[in-house]
């Protein structure tokens, strides 16, 4: 009945037994906490360094208890329809999974797993009825187990499904890492608050260990030269020196995140992402839970011809989930995000490119300019009100306003130019944005609903703002500020008939 | 295509109960009458400081009674419901309106839902849930009975279509 790919796994395998290494790592951390501190303070522990480290040390014995417990207990099988789990000493629970309920497999290893040759999979399964994910997850399998689980599992349920072998895909993956594009990196400005997070952390870790970072001589003479020099000189500094670390943050978040990245079509109709290099992940999105893609630009990576590309796809599990599982591209030149978008939705041209582009009317640029007008006066005013007591601060607001205005006009203008919707192909494509346009190209038969809504002021305009209900991706999809009337009609080109019952002519 | 004519969406066949208008105007007055309340002993209780609690007070009762009586009639000519075959269509708001409609073939759930003001009220709601992370579409302020024959109405509807309705 089964392609007979895979042979059926004979019984219950277990977790590797590697992990107790991996497990008893995580006593590593009291001891370099104790170490360090230790050091820090020349021998001498007080009260409270001893309560801390009792209890980090308590923690941890504990978590490596549990661990321990979990890998002795836990076993999973395939059976010729059912994924099998089971785990728990005191509480015993074994869960049976029917393989086409399973929406994906994810392989995932963090850095101490990789040392050891293990990984984690991540197995998501629809709940009965619902849109919603249940996640199983198997942590610490041997890094071919993790393989020929994921094979297993993806490849069995869709000869489930399909009931035949589904076609031999092309060998050459749709698209692979491209170190040029390490270039883009620097325009995603992540890196400013990642910085700022590990610059918390080592406060708050030499703190602990009693060393007061400010009278560290390094830290002390920095402070020191920068009291001496004038202070507009001193911010200079500073802004040069966030932001070049910025730049390094940024670029060190896009090798971890995307060395190796490789994005192929496998057997079956599965889009396979892998990518990561301390954590490496492997994201299997099937290709008949894709609803469209979604191609974002934010501002400085538009700047900088960049975009990166998501997928729009049901069952990926959170928001969050979403937004990392999603993603199909790094950065990289738009050109070649809308060649990926192309390749990946089976299309010559990529849907989000409209063929015939439909511009919103004019006062959607007036309800642009209006709210940027708002937050202008908002921002001047708020400058404006220590004025009352104290000179300078009228001044200041006036250039406040000043030196916004000409840039919410700009703003307003490129919000307005960037609003577009139509329909290409089966594809409804929807574009918005202020300081980040989407592009979003959506499967018609994908809309499961539509909202429309319109403001007192949309009203006065004879606006409304039409959103698409989908189970996938975000959930809603908008098309902002269209008239009424070609709203209406619309909705009822992308899809015809659950709309029309409710519409009225003349 | 039909570009010439004028569209608009027709409101939906059903008002909710005459009862929501009260269920409405006693949930907006939650936080502006024992505000009015509070400024106006104020007020009374000590003279001296009158002529600043007279102002606090007239600031604080006239948006707070006009949202009070504007808001409950407003959102009554607009909260409108429909079922037909097909499909759900629902209308809400008042400054800001919403019209939802949702394929009968895409419910996955629909609840009952029943606040203390409104039980008070003797009103009953129903939320039906679609596979979309946007948000249920909800019916507020409908009667018990007609809830109870609505959400039975559509949960027969909802088990005649298979699959997972993503």
């Amino acid at each position: 009945m089964t392609a007979g790919t895979v042979a059926v796994a004979p019984g219950w395998q277990r977790l590797s037994a590697r992990l107790i290494p991996v497990h008893l790592s995580w006593l590593a951390v009291p001891v370099v906490s104790t170490g360090i501190t230790v050091l820090g303070t020349g021998g001498k522990l007080n009260l409270q360094a001893y309560l801390t480290l009792s209890s980090l040390t308590l923690a941890f014995l504990i978590v490596s208890g549990v661990n321990l417990m979990r890998y002795l207990t836990t076993g999973y099988r395939i059976t010729d329809s059912r994924l099998e789990l089971r785990s728990g000493l005191l509480f015993r629970s074994s869960r049976s999974i029917p393989l086409d309920r399973i929406r994906s497999a994810d392989v995932t290893a963090h850095p101490v797993h990789r040392l050891f040759g293990l990984a984690s999979v991540s197995v998501g399964a629809a709940v009965q009825g619902g849109s919603s994910n249940r996640k199983f997850s198997l942590d610490g399998v041997t890094a071919t187990q993790a393989g020929d689980l994921r094979d297993q599992l993806l490849n069995r349920r869709n000869a489930l499904n399909s009931g035949e072998a589904a076609a031999v895909a092309d060998d050459a993956p749709i698209a692979e890492i491209d170190w040029s594009w390490i270039r883009y990196a620097p325009l995603t400005i992540w890196g400013v608050g990642g910085l700022f997070a590990v610059v918390g952390v080592v406060y708050r870790t030499l703190h602990d260990a009693q060393i007061d970072p400010l009278k560290l001589g390094v830290v002390h003479d920095v402070v020191n030269a920068f009291g001496s020099v004038p202070l507009w000189v001193g911010i200079l500094l500073l802004v040069l020196v966030i932001v070049a670390l910025g730049v390094i943050g940024s670029i060190g978040i896009f090798v971890e995140g995307w060395h190796g990245f490789r994005l192929e079509r496998e057997d079956g109709g599965i889009l396979r992402v892998r990518r990561g290099l301390l954590i490496s992940r492997s994201v299997s999105v099937e290709e008949r839970r894709l609803r469209g893609v979604e191609v974002v630009e934010p501002m400085l990576l538009r700047w900088g011809g960049g975009a990166r590309l998501h997928a729009v796809a049901t069952g990926l599990g959170s928001a969050e989930e979403n937004r990392t599982r999603g993603a199909l591209m790094p950065p990289s030149p738009r050109a070649e995000v809308l060649r990926v978008a192309a390749a990946v939705m089976g299309q010559e041209k990529s849907p989000t490119v409209l063929a015939e582009l439909r511009p919103h009317p004019r006062v959607a640029l007036r309800r642009r300019l209006n709210r940027g007008a708002a937050v202008v006066v908002f921002t001047a005013v708020l400058v404006a009100v220590p004025g009352l007591w104290v000179p300078g601060f009228l001044q200041a607001a006036w250039i406040t306003a000043a030196v916004l205005l000409p840039a919410v006009i700009l703003l307003a203008l490129d919000a307005y130019r960037t609003l577009a919707h139509g329909i290409t192909g089966r594809y409804l494509v929807a574009r918005s944005g202020t300081f980040a346009h989407r592009t979003v190209a959506l499967q018609c038969e994908g809309v499961i609903g539509w909202t429309v809504s319109s403001s007192i002021f949309q009203r006065r305009s004879g606006l409304l703002t039409l959103t698409a209900s989908t189970a996938a991706g975000r959930g809603a999809y908008r098309i902002r500020d269209v008239t009424v009337t070609e709203g209406l009609a619309f909705a009822e080109e992308a899809v015809p008939g659950l709309l029309a019952p409710f519409v009225e002519r003349g | 295509m039909p570009n010439s004519e004028s569209l608009r969406l027709r409101p939906p066949r059903h008002r909710v109960e005459r009862r929501a208008i009260a269920w409405w105007a006693a949930q907006a007055s939650l936080i502006p009458v024992p505000t009015i309340l509070t400024l106006g002993a104020l007020y009374l209780f000590i003279p001296p400081a009158r002529f600043v609690f007279g102002w606090i007070f007239l600031a604080a009762a006239v948006p707070g009674i006009a949202y009070m009586v504007a808001m409950p009639l407003w959102r009554y000519q607009v909260h409108r419901w429909e079922t037909t075959d097909e499909a759900v269509y629902t209308a809400s708001g008042w400054l800001w309106q919403k019209w939802r409609v949702a394929p009968l073939s895409r419910i996955q759930t629909v609840d009952t839902v029943r606040g203390p003001l409104e039980q008070l009220f003797g009103l009953s709601g129903i939320k039906v849930t679609t596979a979309s992370a946007s948000g249920a579409l909800k019916i507020r302020g409908l009667d018990r009975q007609v809830a109870v024959d609505l959400v039975e109405h559509l949960t027969r509807a909802t088990q005649a279509t298979p699959g997972d309705a993503t």
